[in-house]
């Protein structure tokens, strides 16, 4: 159980990019959070793991307030976290298999991580992971040599090699072509499935959106402006979260048959 | 940039009329002080000695040939001391270059103070020739390899400090953002986001300061700091122009072959 209270975000430059954000979220949900650029779903995201400090308010996972917790303890709790970013954010220069593994950095010591020791049991984990999303015999390709598509694998068995009880995503498919996209947000709707993972997307195509998510919250100018389900995204909501332009071409009906492309 | 309508036409010109004679008076200006310059420089040389500069240097340059082949073979033992001067020097500078840069670079400063620090480090070696640092080694350390040695590692610290920290300013703060959210601490981050990305840079900066000392080195032996400069000290002052030819002979095989070895190492790393 994810619980967001109050949760304000100030820039210093004086732009107040969350405006008291209340949100729940139960175990096992996969939440879509959509929006036009600068509404503030990054923000949100990065308020929850503290890549971006909240200047107010507070986010509860499992009981735990994570807006209070020393930097120590914020590392720790930063492992059960996975999250998966929009340029893939992979370590260019290392290896496949070592930018999978940089995953369990949080349960590693340094001297371990540094020689590249890592145990056993995480380095099993790395390739069941890798051979799950398809890319074992990439293991030990330099990460600047795959694909977008492949990065972006690589980005999730990052995220799911932590043992993530929530999985932070952030416009996983907005470098990616239509078809790469649709598998990406498949692959991560699966094993979200697969492990009952709690998982907030942050996504700009409000397609992909409705096929793969359970429920949309819609944010605007870092308020939320729409919760409900993919089916209600309606002319009206969509006005309210983007502002006005024809809608008509956007919400065609999602039938079985689109999804299972 | 001005658009000017003319009738029912635009025009575009890209400096107003007034700016155009700004423009041209700034010109005049220049022109005049290069002329006035050149007018004070033209008084105070005596133009007795340059009528007489090309007599001069066919002379040396017919007393420099042939080069004293012979004397090339005393010329190993400075050459090897040059090369060494130059890559101990390297070799100092970059272990204390590396740990500077990080402190010197805005994000990964461990405190604003410190930086403040590394900056300083990093102005006084570079303001300072390796020559002068040389000249002042000579006297606290004796003359010798190990002054040349040191000299040199002093002065290519800020050079190579400053363009590492550069580098890892300019990183790619993705990379290390998704590092963080891993869990991972300070360390962690350095070593798996940040340290890759400024790698091939760090070995870069090493190999080419290292071509730039073998230059340098060559000229140290002229304070008594060691090597090849020495003997071309030495050479000069009892006009032995065969001498001086063969060992500028020597200093220029010497610097080719560091060209291109850097050239090769460098061709690899990236």
């Amino acid at each position: 159980m994810l619980k967001l209270e109050n949760l304000t975000k100030r820039y210093n430059t004086g732009d107040l990019a969350l405006q008291g954000i209340d949100l729940s979220i139960p175990n096992g949900q996969v939440l879509a959070l959509i929006g036009p650029s600068g509404a503030g779903k990054s923000t949100l995201i990065r308020c929850i793991n503290r890549l971006v400090e909240p200047t107010n308010g507070s986010a509860i996972l499992n009981e735990v307030n994570l807006t209070k917790l020393s930097s120590r303890a914020l590392r720790k709790s930063r492992r059960k976290m996975g999250m998966i970013f929009q340029e893939y954010a992979l370590v260019e220069r290392l290896t496949v298999m070592e930018n999978v593994l940089s995953g369990r950095l949080g349960y590693v010591g340094f001297w371990k991580s540094f020689l590249r020791r890592f145990p056993k049991k995480d380095v099993n984990e790395a390739f069941r992971l890798l051979d799950r999303v398809g890319l074992l015999e990439m293991a030990d390709k330099r990460a600047d040599e795959l694909s977008g598509g492949q990065r972006q694998r690589v980005g999730i068995c990052r995220a799911l090699i932590q043992d993530p009880d929530l999985l932070l995503v952030d416009e996983p498919t907005a470098s990616l072509d239509p078809k790469t996209s649709r598998q990406i947000m498949r692959l991560i709707n699966e094993l979200c499935q697969e492990r009952g993972l709690t998982a907030i997307i942050n996504i700009h195509d409000v397609l992909l959106a409705q096929m793969f998510s359970q429920r949309i919250v819609g944010l605007a100018l870092g308020n939320i402006v729409y919760d409900g389900s993919p089916e209600g995204l309606t002319p009206e909501v969509l006005t309210k979260i983007y502002g006005e332009e024809d809608w008509s071409a956007t919400i065609e009906k999602v039938d079985d048959e689109d999804a299972e492309v | 940039m001005v658009v000017i309508k003319k009738q029912d036409e635009l025009v575009w010109k890209k400096r107003t009329t007034r700016e155009q004679w700004i423009n041209w008076f700034y010109w005049l200006i220049g022109i005049s002080i290069v002329l006035f310059a050149w007018k004070i420089i033209s008084d105070k040389t005596v133009w007795f000695f340059v009528q007489d500069a090309p007599r001069q240097a066919a002379d040396i340059g017919s007393r420099m040939v042939p080069p004293k082949w012979s004397y090339s073979l005393e010329l190993i033992k400075p050459v090897w001391d040059t090369i060494n001067i130059a890559t101990l020097g390297t070799v100092i500078a970059m272990i204390i270059a590396v740990p500077v840069a990080f402190c010197a670079a805005r994000n990964t400063t461990p405190h604003s103070t410190v930086r403040i620090v590394a900056l300083f480090i990093i102005v006084a070696s570079r303001s300072v020739n390796s020559l002068i640092w040389a000249l002042m080694l000579v006297f606290i350390l004796g003359p010798g390899v190990l002054a040349g040695t040191v000299a040199i590692g002093l002065r290519s610290i800020g050079f190579c400090a400053k363009l590492i920290y550069e580098s890892i300013e300019e990183i790619d703060a993705n990379q290390v953002e998704a590092v963080k959210a891993t869990g991972a601490s300070n360390l962690q981050q350095m070593i798996y986001g940040i340290i890759p990305q400024v790698l091939p840079t760090i070995a870069g900066v090493g190999i080419y300061r290292w071509d730039i000392n073998i230059r340098e080195s060559t000229i140290l032996g002229l304070v008594g700091a060691g090597g090849i400069g020495l003997q071309l000290n030495g050479s000069i002052n009892t006009l032995a122009w065969t001498q001086v030819s063969t060992i500028l002979l020597v200093i220029l095989a010497t610097v080719f072959v560091s060209e291109w070895v850097s050239a090769k190492v460098r061709g690899a790393i990236i």
